[in-house]
């Protein structure tokens, strides 16, 4: 039986070799194909170097197909951009005019109920939020401006990621399907669907947010498949014993208990938000990012560390806020031993 | 009518069942199917019934299909083929809905390791079964409270599964199955993570809970001593084939093969065997001292009385619970029953 099928996918394989070398010889220029086909066979020369009429063409139909989309699919991407940008310049208008002092209240404030009335990690935020402001007067907006793309990023990160998360945690065909495309997401240079991203959406914040939607939802999606798989089997049938539906189990019991591991994927999607938006300062998004840039292109290393080190401080502050979250929802859903006899 | 009757069922393991299950009905063993076809035999033609009210144990050693089987009556797992019947409705036709209603109202389970939510409290893990069935709290923690008294826990509503200890996180998993309220209760291996001091506790409030309740138990074990000593009927399943069903005494007594045989040797007889089983009938028992007799309710175990039976040198009454006299007792029939060779024997003539 499975050899049967290890027979069939090779069988598959050499059709779809054959069928590329047939058109990759096909679309090659006339003056570079030997005269006759059958001249192949007659003069081994080609084997040396790779020929030049083995060439697969896939960047004219990909062109193409790009040109296409944005033809017939240009609305579409309009009211994409359109939404992400008015939520982009809502809510950075609304954060910049406000009086520095009281955003560094607010920031304090969320840490604090978002850790659970910690001081300690309150202190820290509150002090890396003060110090945002010190290095540089320049920095506070442009700062500002970052925590807007990579909050709306994030936002765009859950609202996507986690559901797909937990459809791939309840059916094996949708894990199947996405695991490549995951891959795929994680490891294409960075560069790749930012310069579509300027095609579709512009330059600015817009193709920046969805470079980090590219970037960043994918730890999110893994983590979130994790955590409900590895919830106890046992703990699953049980829930299923009482006569639970399967919504009531998802909701009830493997949400409840991959909740940490959720939390992991929202901390790590952060982390990896911020670095993206650094990168995508080269496609002109205004931010934190551009400061590093600029520093770059003068060669003004203490610039670019000045900049660099307001990016670690804004990192610190994601970072402290989800994992303390992070923890505090762990404490509730796995409270630590104490037995009160 | 029997309350569970578990009918010709298969459970092949592996990627097309239907396919081996020919192979399996024609006889071939366990080992060459796994061989031939990679596939996993986990039950072979088992039919059991099960009356209502008792506690059928079904007993095996790890691997021998007995949570598969328990498994197969609320359908947790799908049988290959053969028929569950539970009061008359075949729990294999059911669809998602009418399993999940069946479920709700049928049937609740214990588990092996508790099975219990981490992130709810005592309260709300018992209440469980009721809140799926969408009833509404106040009412809910009104019957969760009662079965936490019920199973002795009082004062641990509100502490979270894993600030208890192993025994005390089994008696939520039971007031958990005795919360919903239904007739059945499987309770898979459920005391056998407890170490055995808590474990012989929990048998004993089970057995108290069950006179009270009389709830029909399918209990699954590995241990010999506790299924005897729960057990109204007792299932022997060895790779996945159902090798006998017998009271507690028929197995011990009459091993169907040597597999049963090496499971009952070792058996502590005095914990097993209760005075009402070698006694002397009233009616035939002249020649026997009365002069010195020392009182023995016909259900006790022959280890409760024996100790006083030998330190004051008598013969025994076996009474029942009114008080009358059914029998009587005398060191040869007690030596004969503690006797492996003469126990058969000592059956077959009582009987």
């Amino acid at each position: 039986m499975k050899k049967y099928k290890i027979y069939l996918k090779s069988f598959i394989y050499s059709v779809i070799c054959i069928f590329v070398i047939i058109i990759s010889y096909r679309s090659a220029r006339p003056r570079y194909k030997p005269e006759h086909y059958t001249d192949i066979f007659k003069d081994f020369s080609w084997l040396v170097d790779w020929p030049k009429w083995l060439d697969f063409p896939l960047m004219q139909p990909l062109n193409s197909g790009f040109d296409w989309l944005i033809v017939n699919y240009g609305m579409f991407f309009e009211g994409i951009n359109n939404f992400l940008l008015g939520l982009y310049t809502t809510m950075r208008n609304s954060i910049v005019d406000l009086p520095w002092p009281i955003v560094i209240a607010i920031v304090i404030l969320i840490t604090y109920f978002a850790s659970g009335r910690k001081t300690q990690t309150t202190v820290l935020v509150a002090f890396c939020t003060f110090f945002l402001g010190f290095l540089s007067p320049r920095y506070w907006d442009k700062c500002i401006m970052t925590t807007c793309i990579v909050v709306i990023g994030m936002l765009l990160c859950i609202v996507i990621g986690i559901p797909m998360g937990i459809a791939m945690a309840r059916n094996k065909k949708v894990r199947n399907a996405l695991l490549p495309i995951l891959d795929l997401m994680q490891t294409i240079p960075s560069f790749c669907y930012l310069i579509p991203g300027i095609l579709l959406f512009g330059l600015g914040a817009v193709p920046a947010i969805i470079a980090i939607f590219v970037y960043a939802v994918p730890p999110l999606i893994r983590l979130t498949d994790l955590g409900i798989r590895l919830v106890d089997k046992e703990v699953i049938e049980a829930s299923e014993a009482f006569g639970a539906s399967k919504k009531q189990t998802l909701w009830g019991v493997q949400i409840p208990l991959a909740l940490p591991n959720i939390m992991q994927g929202i901390n790590q999607c952060t982390m990896m938000s911020l670095a993206m938006v650094v990168i995508a300062s080269m496609i002109g998004t205004r931010g934190i990012g551009d400061e590093v840039l600029l520093g770059l292109q003068q060669l003004n290393v203490g610039m670019a560390t000045e900049a660099g080190i307001a990016i670690v401080l804004l990192a610190i502050i994601f970072d402290r806020i989800t994992q303390s979250y992070g923890e505090k929802i762990q404490e509730r859903t796995q409270p630590k031993k104490e037995l009160k006899l | 009518m029997s309350k569970i009757e578990i009918k010709n069922v298969y459970k092949i393991f592996g990627d097309q069942p239907s396919k081996v299950l020919p192979m399996v009905q024609n006889g071939e063993t366990k080992e060459e199917i796994l061989e031939k076809t990679g596939h996993t035999v986990g039950l072979d033609n088992v039919s059991i019934s099960i009356e209502e009210g008792e506690t059928f144990v079904c007993m095996g050693l790890s691997g021998s299909g007995k949570s598969t089987l328990i498994r197969h009556i609320n359908r947790l797992i799908d049988p290959t083929s053969g028929d569950i019947m539970v009061e008359g409705t075949n729990v294999v036709d059911l669809d998602q809905k009418q399993l999940i209603e069946f479920r709700r109202h049928k049937m609740s389970m214990v588990f092996q390791r508790f099975g219990l939510f981490p992130h709810k409290t005592v309260m709300e893990n018992v209440g469980y079964g009721l809140e799926v069935q969408g009833q509404k709290p106040e009412e809910r923690n009104k019957v969760a409270m009662e079965k936490i008294d019920s199973v002795g826990l009082t004062g641990f509503e509100h502490q979270y599964p894993n600030q208890l200890s192993g025994g005390m996180q089994q008696r939520v998993g039971l007031a958990r199955a005795l919360a919903t309220n239904t007739d059945i209760m499987l309770m898979d291996e459920a005391f056998s993570a407890l170490d055995p001091l808590i474990r012989s506790d929990m048998q004993k409030q089970l057995m108290d809970l069950q006179s009270e309740l009389k709830k029909t138990i399918v209990f699954i074990t590995h241990d010999l001593d506790e299924s005897l000593k729960l057990g109204d009927h007792i299932g022997i399943l060895n790779h996945g084939k159902l090798v006998q069903v017998g009271t507690p005494i028929d197995i011990i007594m009459k091993p169907a093969d040597d597999y049963v045989a090496a499971f009952v040797r070792d058996v502590n007889r005095a914990k097993v065997i209760k005075a009402k089983i070698i006694m002397i009938p009233v009616n035939s028992s002249d020649g026997i001292d009365k002069s010195n007799l020392v009182k023995v309710h016909e259900d006790q175990f022959i280890d409760e009385f024996l100790p006083k039976v030998v330190c004051s040198n008598a013969n025994c009454e076996v009474v029942d619970k009114e008080g009358n006299t059914k029998g009587y007792l005398t060191e040869k029939e007690l030596s004969k029953a503690l006797t492996k060779e003469h126990m058969a024997n000592a059956v077959k003539s009582v009987q």
